[in-house]
């Protein structure tokens, strides 16, 4: 690695999208680090711009996208880099995985040949070394019968096979950083607890950073060790999973929680959030989620809230925390 | 006709099965007719190719399925993709033709000549679609969407439109804002509360949800979830509510299903099932919800493997290529639901329950949780801090 | 439900009231928002529109009888006397024969898109709409049409039924519903699975009335911007049949007749033999591009 010791580094991102009739601020000053070895959870519901922030590191963003901040992976600033280093970057260093493997895999090919191919074209070995790495390869994310997987196609694959044979084509190249776009959440419940404890145990054996984005508290309960919540566009609180988790602090971290259906009484009625997000296409003034939160002051409503650090590694962004811990504390950034 | 409630909270709102509505005129057979009954119902693709076009398998999507659903229940419908539940809500609506068995509402079968007229049971029964985009016709106003199905059985353009818009209010939308609208201007949420609205608009007695929260941000779901129950009140209904979400299904429902593979497995009281759960693939079901506590995190799948294919499913008990208490006589034998079960019952089709089956494990099958089932979540704590 | 308020629950509103534009907008006036933020498209628009009414008001701006001879100015050059485009074969004046024949050529370049999307388009929706073995019989129909190509098509119909004006557009007609139905017929399928359609069966629609209310709005657009491409088509097919002597009889001026009649004398006066082609080409060309400018236009996910 290089003198620094981040994986990724994200400074001040934004993205916006410009279009005709509109340009939506999708992203809108995100800030993180990932070390390391370290697995970053980024939760937030749809249009929150979790999987935007995300591309973002890989640049996988359509043309109509415009960049602004800073984004290092392994300490090479991605949005200066030219088209070659970017392919030589994505999966090699980088790679990802998606919700629906059927659209990441080509149809045409079998399992085996694909991940071949990549081993082939980034390490430069010949087809039958290749072929010989994507049987391993599949042995090691536990596909079952991987000799014969390696002849199927996609297609002729269950859900959770094709999720494997995705991360296995994804690990191909030992990546430091592997990025995760919900990859649980089209599986089925007995599965998506299988491909969970497969990731665990793969990023602890190949000691890679990962960043894995997901709506559901469960999952980031079960594979982070921090937590960054997003809300239109920003992060509004991150911390260590178990802080995070149990005593969260952004009254959205608290709403999401509290309405997430979990062995609730069934004589009551569960405690939504009221409301729904903003449109990221209007300008937002104050705290986004002022208008859904019901301990909104005048102060939310017209002055954003600033990012402070409440405890260690923590950081939030109210100004009813900041407003508890003294918000001249306005601690930098999470060590 | 609909008596205004009283107030929220009401509390006895008592999750017993033989809860029978109050006095309702649109009904037939009287308290102890189940709403809804389902015989032995089947639906076969035909799998067709080869260069003649022919049918060379056959996806048992739903195979011989039985179950009723009780005057004012919730049922809740449970299993994995592929599993048939979707299948199931069509059949139900008799949107796909069955391929065999017998659908009867209020004591009259559906579907025949001499039972429910079709334009009756369209009226009496009705469905909320998951998926919110193509659920709404994008160039029609939303209150046209809602008007759509009172027109069709003759009310008038104008009183259509001014019950599209007490729904609207019903569901939360404010009907002079969104009534006008057309769908691509309302959320995730939004539409689907217009779908509700659209499904209520015929009167209902029975809703079929099909996944009608699934989609949804968990915020917003859990908004639809509070509506679904405040209607179902409001407007006396029964729900079928259909559903992948293990968590959800135990908070709406006062009973469930769990299907697998075109089968019931475990039907039953949802407290019981979620407390004592019987058949080896609810129990794994139920053990692989994920915990939101860091601390909780298994290591160990609860069962390995995908569900199997539909098309050629595996003999016997289609669960025992997963079971870990498979023994030779699933392999050949398939289970039934014990016959003669009432609706309070709950019952399973595994020959571990079943003393003439001749089980190895019969009355001796070890409990599915070792512990207590987990608390009601962290939710109290949360709302205390806040 | 009548004593029923339309007051929304406490607690259960789903807000939402700050996304929502102040007005509202529906598919078409979107359509039009767009349209007029598209100044290639809104140009060649007004082209197409000048075409037209040139056409309309011909006997009004023509400066001369198209159909009156001249012996002594025969196949004069641009701007010769009073002929601002100078005359033709028979000493008759280019500028006004351009302006009539824009009637003909229109007449026969929108009637038949208009004639085969009633048709085709009506045929396409049935099959898509039914499906089964209504679907296999009107689209086995179409195919066998497919089977030869339009200009051979509608060569032989025309040259079976005879020339003439009513024949040529007939012909054309024939050429087109196969392709519109086509259209139709696969917008419709796609329409017809959605949930939206599912959900008015299952309130207890009848066919007519879910086609109506659901289908036909949701086809409409691709139909409709296939249709407004096909009319450039028309009007070169309509040209070649003319060409061909198989279309508008003489002397009713039409540009692809002119074309014909002229090509003679192309050594003689290039410049004016080429004008009726130029015309040809404006038009179809503007009827392409608005077409283009409509498909960026309603182009709206369903």
């Amino acid at each position: 690695m290089t003198d620094n010791a981040y994986v990724a580094r994200v400074e001040n991102l934004e993205v916006k999208f410009v279009s005709r009739e509109s340009t939506t601020k999708a992203v809108n000053g995100v800030s993180f680090t990932l070390k390391e070895g370290e697995v970053l959870s980024i939760i937030g519901e749809s249009g929150s711009g979790k999987s935007v922030s995300m591309r973002a590191l890989m640049r996988l963003l359509p043309s109509k996208a415009k960049i602004g901040g800073e984004v290092e992976v392994n300490g090479k600033d991605v949005l200066k880099m030219s088209g070659r280093e970017l392919t030589r970057m994505r999966g090699k260093e980088v790679s990802m995985i998606f919700q629906e493997p059927m659209t990441a895999l080509d149809p045409v090919y079998t399992v085996g040949d694909q991940i071949a191919e990549t081993v082939m074209r980034h390490e430069g070995v010949s087809k039958e070394e290749g072929l010989k790495r994507a049987l391993e390869l599949l042995e090691f994310v536990r596909v079952p019968s991987a000799e014969r997987r390696l002849k199927a196609y996609p297609f002729e694959l269950s859900g959770g096979l094709r999720q494997r044979a995705m991360i296995a084509m994804a690990l191909s190249c030992r990546p430091s950083l592997l990025l995760a776009d919900e990859p649980t959440t089209a599986l089925d419940a007995t599965v998506q607890i299988q491909v969970l404890i497969l990731l665990r145990k793969l990023q602890k054996e190949m000691g890679m950073g990962v960043i894995f984005v997901t709506h559901d508290l469960g999952v980031a309960a079960q594979i982070a060790d921090k937590v960054a919540v997003m809300y239109a566009g920003r992060i509004v609180e991150m911390g260590p999973v178990r802080d995070l988790l149990r005593n969260p602090l952004h009254p959205y971290t608290q709403g999401m929680l509290a309405s997430t259906v979990h062995g609730q009484d069934r004589n009551t009625d569960i405690e939504a959030i009221p409301g729904s997000p903003p449109d990221m296409r209007n300008e937002i003034r104050g705290c986004a989620f002022a208008p859904r939160c019901k301990h909104a002051t005048e102060l939310c409503r017209t002055t954003e809230p600033p990012e402070t650090s409440p405890g260690e590694g923590r950081a939030v962004r109210c100004h009813l925390v900041s407003g508890m811990t003294g918000a001249e504390q306005d601690a930098p950034a999470y060590a | 006709m609909v008596t205004k409630e009283k107030s929220a909270d009401t509390k006895a709102r008592a999750p017993s099965v033989e809860v029978v509505p109050p006095g309702d005129p649109r009904d037939r057979g009287g308290p102890a007719q189940p709403m809804f009954m389902v015989r032995d119902l089947k639906k076969h693709f035909p799998v067709r190719g080869g260069a003649l076009n022919r049918t060379v398998a056959k996806v048992l999507a739903v195979d011989g399925v039985s179950f009723e659903v009780v005057k004012g229940e919730t049922l809740g419908i449970v299993g994995e993709s592929g599993c048939g539940k979707s299948t199931l809500a069509r059949l139900l609506m008799h949107l796909i033709d069955i391929t065999d068995g017998e659908l009867i509402f209020d004591g009259e079968e559906v579907g025949v000549r001499n039972g429910i007229a079709m334009r009756d049971f369209r009226k009496a029964a009705q469905m909320v679609f998951q998926d919110s985009y193509s659920s709404l016709n994008p160039r029609l106003p939303v209150e046209d969407s809602i008007a759509y199905g009172p027109r069709v059985h003759g009310m008038s353009k104008k009183e259509a439109k001014n019950l599209a818009r007490e729904l609207l209010g019903k569901v939360g939308l404010r009907p002079e804002v969104f009534g006008p609208r057309y769908p691509h201007e309302l959320s995730g949420g939004q539409k689907q509360r217009v779908n509700i609205a659209r499904a209520l608009a015929m009167s209902p007695r029975l809703v079929i949800l099909d996944e009608a929260v699934s989609a949804l941000d968990k915020s917003v779901e859990a908004q639809v979830l509070n509506l679904l129950r405040h209607l179902k009140r409001h407007f006396n209904l029964t729900y079928v509510f259909i559903s992948h979400d293990l968590n959800v299904v135990q908070y709406i429902s006062d009973r469930v299903l769990v299907m697998y593979l075109g089968e019931v497995v475990e039907i039953g009281p949802v407290d019981e099932i979620y407390a004592k759960p019987k058949h080896p693939y609810t129990r794994a079901l139920l053990k692989s919800r994920l915990s939101m506590d860091p601390d909780e995190r298994m290591d160990e799948a609860p069962i390995t493997g995908d569900p199997p294919n539909p098309i050629n499913p595996p003999s016997g008990c289609r669960f025992h290529t997963r079971c870990q208490f498979a023994e030779t006589l699933c392999k050949t034998v398939a289970p039934k639901l014990p016959e003669g079960a009432r609706p309070s019952d709950h019952v399973t089709a595994c020959h571990m329950y079943n003393q003439t089956a001749g089980h190895s494990l019969f009355g001796k099958v070890p409990p599915a949780f070792e512990t207590p089932v987990a608390e009601p979540a962290s939710s109290a704590r949360v709302a205390a801090k806040a | 439900m009548s004593n029923a308020t339309t007051s929304v629950p406490s607690g259960l509103d789903a807000g939402g009231l700050d996304q929502l534009s102040p007005d509202v907008r529906s598919y078409w006036q979107m359509v039009g928002f767009r349209l007029r933020h598209d100044p290639v498209t809104l140009f060649f628009g007004a082209v197409i529109l000048f075409v037209i009414l040139a056409a309309i008001f011909a006997p009004l701006i023509a400066p001369k009888d198209p159909t009156l001879t001249s012996m002594i100015d025969r196949l004069k050059p641009i701007g010769y006397k009073d002929y601002l485009l100078g005359t033709d074969e028979l000493g008759r004046d280019m500028t006004s024969r351009l302006i009539w024949g824009a009637r003909s050529s229109l007449l026969m370049g929108l009637m038949p898109v208009v004639f085969a999307l009633l048709i085709g388009g009506a045929l396409g929706v049935i099959a898509g709409y039914v499906g089964g073995k209504t679907n296999m019989v009107i689209m086995r129909i179409m195919d066998v049409f497919y089977a030869f190509p339009s200009i051979l098509l509608a060569v032989a119909i025309s040259g079976a039924m005879g020339g003439g004006m009513l024949n040529g557009l007939i012909s054309l007609t024939i050429v087109f519903i196969p392709p519109m139905c086509r259209i139709a017929e696969t917008a419709t399928t796609q329409v017809r699975g959605l949930d939206f359609v599912e959900a008015a069966r299952a309130t207890g629609g009848g066919t007519g009335s879910i086609i109506v209310t659901h289908i036909l709005g949701n086809v409409l657009a691709p139909v409709f911007v296939y249709a407004s491409g096909m009319v450039s088509v028309s009007i070169l097919l309509a040209s070649g049949l003319s060409f061909l002597g198989l279309g508008v009889a003489p002397p009713t001026p039409d540009w692809g007749l002119m074309l014909s009649t002229l090509r003679q004398a192309i050594y003689m006066n290039p410049i004016v033999c080429a004008l009726p082609g130029v015309a040809i080409l404006i038009t179809s060309l503007s009827f392409n591009m608005v077409s283009d400018g409509l498909r960026q236009a309603m182009d709206v996910k369903l």
